[in-house]
């Protein structure tokens, strides 16, 4: 009846046909959280680098272009405030979740973020897959990138933050830290911030977001939906768990709505311009 | 006006000048023999002989007089008896001209026979090759010059940078001769500004520091500009700082000889001082230091000071004076020193509010690439640099080939469907 589905939601202008299937993958406040991540770490790498690479030749420019030095250091600490409050928000999800309300999957499990055996396996087996030397694994919610992408943004946000507010607030920090870790703070906030930059700026967008299956963008981060056809393809275990244990109904969604994918395209554009504008004046100035 | 012109006029003023005096002391019977005397006097040496002013005045008031080269021989009565020579009659310095007529070609005028020491001096002088008269390039035209107190002086303080710039400027006969065009840096500078926008009459000028007449190469020791001689010749204005320099390592320096330590011109330039707050100083000062203290310079350089520094605008972050002073230099085994472990938390406090004991352990010269100096901070480095590389080298690899690997089998899978893009 495609005639009445388009009649009952008329007002949904959708890209895909109306007989496809969407999924739900990320909730509304982990898509939230994903845009204050990406944003506050653009402009964190933006506000960071041209202190990292003071010597370069765009570094003073891009100081001027927001105002100056003071400008550029109260968007890098305004920046991290707002960072420092969605990982806080996070770690209360955690604990609420895991803890409080003794959820199943948060800390151990197939839809768990902690690394299990089957993670080691999928390793091995998807690179002996590049070389054509067996089947391609099959996924659960949280591939093994996947889980090393939060991790280390998970590490990087306590390594960076923490040296970050040391350096910040260096008196305080030295009542209980020796005069040297001032000198190592820095080090580690610089180099930690070097690796998160090289790192998202070219392997979590390529991973994520510019290899084949998902080129030119993965929309489910903005949308939180995803085809039918895609979920199978790209985590055919938790699939076929979820419509072993009949749960594959509950997780339906709406497809999403023509003007959002189009604004949120424009939104990831951005950030992956940006982000590679940035990665391609860290390297000129780390090759200097 | 035709030569027969002229010597009508001329002689008109010899005889028809002192006739007209002649006949008002002829009214008064109590001068009637001086007058009788004089007359006869004049009569006999007036025509052949010239000494008054006005003698002269009557050809050369001619505002369009030129020699046969063409300069002006013109001169102005009035401004020359307004000036400092307004006294002398013209052959006192045109000493061969005897009477009239005088040649065609007379010597040039030769101020030493007054002026005897600054002629002594400025022949012995980088200035004692000058082609052009050497008095009046700096003193202006000769029958208009001014005490140096008077503001229509050529050399009055507030005239001085404006008369040595005729030639020390851009394209002006210094530039022609090799040297560098000072004039534009020294109105730019702290000095320059309190003297054209401030008429400060104090205010440095070029001969303050470089002497007028007998202006030596900065070479020369005896130079007030030679390196040794500078903490003294600034120190003539600057006497406090003189002192806190000369109690300092680089006074103590230069005065045992050792002229790589750095004087007041080596950190703040001859011309183009700047006030030392200005960011454009702050910004400067620190490769300056740097020249001499290179390993200090590097070390600085991978500091937050400095990476906060060089971006401009924040001015406020330390530079090499805020921790080790400026002037007054010590070593920081000295307690004088700002940076002798006794002063740090006073040192590092005054922009660090709330600095400790613990707080001033902090390097601010720190090495991360020195295993033996600063372990803890290799190590570090070392660790971070390490895993920055592993985990981007895996990645890369890991990505580079799923990036093939899942293009492949793309294409394999699209064209066995019977190829959804054919």
């Amino acid at each position: 009846m495609p005639e009445l589905a388009q009649a009952v939601a008329p007002e949904v202008k959708t890209e895909a046909p109306a007989s496809e299937r969407f999924f739900v993958r990320f909730t509304r406040q982990q898509r939230y959280m994903h845009a204050v991540l990406f944003t506050t770490f653009l402009g964190l790498a933006g506000t960071g680098l041209p202190l990292r690479f003071s010597d370069s030749i765009w570094a003073r420019g891009m100081a001027g272009a927001v105002g100056g030095f003071g400008a550029i250091l109260f968007f890098h600490k305004f920046c991290a405030i707002a960072l420092t409050v969605a990982f806080l928000i996070h770690v209360k999800e955690i604990v609420t979740r895991g803890i409080y309300r003794r959820e199943k999957g948060i800390f151990w499990g197939a839809t768990s973020m902690v690394a299990n055996w089957k993670d080691a396996k999928d390793l091995f087996a998807h690179m002996r897959w590049f070389l054509g030397l067996g089947p391609k694994p099959q996924f659960e919610r949280y591939a093994y990138w996947e889980k090393f992408d939060y991790w280390a943004v998970f590490w990087g946000m306590i390594v960076i933050g923490f040296s970050g507010y040391a350096m910040w607030f260096a008196p305080f920090f030295a009542r209980f830290l020796p005069g040297w870790a001032l000198n190592a703070a820095l080090v580690i906030h610089s180099e930690e911030g070097l690796l998160a930059i090289l790192f998202i700026f070219s392997i979590h967008f390529v991973n994520t977001h510019l290899r084949p299956d998902s080129f030119p963008m993965d929309m489910v981060i903005f949308t939180g939906v995803e085809s039918e056809k895609e979920f199978e393809h790209k985590r055919p275990q938790e699939y076929a768990r979820m419509a072993r244990e009949g749960k594959l109904e509950a997780r339906l969604g709406q497809a999403p709505a023509a003007w959002f994918v189009r604004f949120a395209r424009i939104v990831g554009f951005t950030a992956i311009f940006i982000g590679v504008t940035l990665l391609i004046l860290t390297l000129t100035a780390y090759f200097d | 006006m035709t030569r027969a012109e002229r010597i009508a006029a001329c002689f008109l003023a010899i005889v028809a000048g002192p006739a007209a005096w002649l006949s008002d002391l002829f009214r008064s019977s109590r001068h009637f023999r001086l007058a009788v005397s004089l007359a006869v006097l004049a009569l006999f040496l007036i025509p052949s002989s010239v000494s008054a002013q006005s003698d002269c005045l009557a050809c050369h008031a001619d505002k369009t007089m030129q020699d046969s080269s063409g300069h002006s021989i013109s001169v102005d009565g009035d401004k020359f008896s307004a000036s400092i020579h307004g006294s002398l009659q013209c052959n006192n310095c045109h000493a061969d001209i005897k009477e009239y007529p005088h040649p065609d070609h007379i010597a040039k005028v030769d101020c030493k026979t007054c002026h005897a020491d600054e002629g002594q001096k400025l022949s012995t002088s980088v200035h004692s090759s000058s082609k052009e008269h050497p008095c009046t390039s700096c003193h202006g035209s000769a029958h208009e010059i001014y005490p140096k107190t008077d503001s229509r002086s050529a050399v009055y303080p507030l005239n001085i940078p404006r008369t040595c710039g005729q030639c020390h400027s851009d394209g002006a006969m210094a530039t022609k001769k090799g040297l560098p065009s000072v004039y534009p840096h020294y109105m730019d500078s702290i000095h320059g500004n309190a003297l054209s926008k401030e008429g400060l009459l104090v205010a440095a000028n070029c001969q303050s520091c470089h002497g007028s007449h007998g202006i030596l190469s900065s070479k020369d020791p005896r130079s007030h500009t030679f390196k040794a001689n500078i903490p003294k010749t600034c120190g003539t204005c600057h006497a406090k700082i003189n002192d806190d320099y000369q109690g300092g390592s680089h006074g103590h320096g230069i005065a045992k000889g050792d002229l790589k330590a750095p004087v007041c011109t080596d950190c703040h330039t001859a011309h183009a001082i700047l006030q030392p707050t200005e960011s454009a100083f702050r910004m400067q000062s620190t490769p300056i230091c740097g020249s001499c203290h290179k390993d200090k310079l590097s070390t600085y350089h991978d500091t937050f000071h400095s990476q906060l520094g060089l971006l401009g605008g924040y001015v406020e972050t330390a530079r090499c004076w805020d921790c080790h002073g400026a002037h007054e230099i010590y070593p920081a085994s000295d307690p004088r020193s700002p940076i002798h472990p006794a002063n740090l938390v006073v040192t590092c406090g005054k922009c660090h509010k709330g600095a400790n004991k613990s707080f001033v352990q902090y390097q601010p010269h720190a090495n991360a690439h020195d295993r033996r100096l600063n372990p803890a901070l290799y190590f570090i480095r070392l660790f971070m640099n390490l895993l920055l590389i592993s985990v981007l080298t895996f990645f890369v690899i890991h990505t580079v080939l799923w990036l093939i690997r899942s293009r492949f089998d793309q294409v394999r899978r699209n064209s066995g469907n019977g190829g959804d893009h054919a």
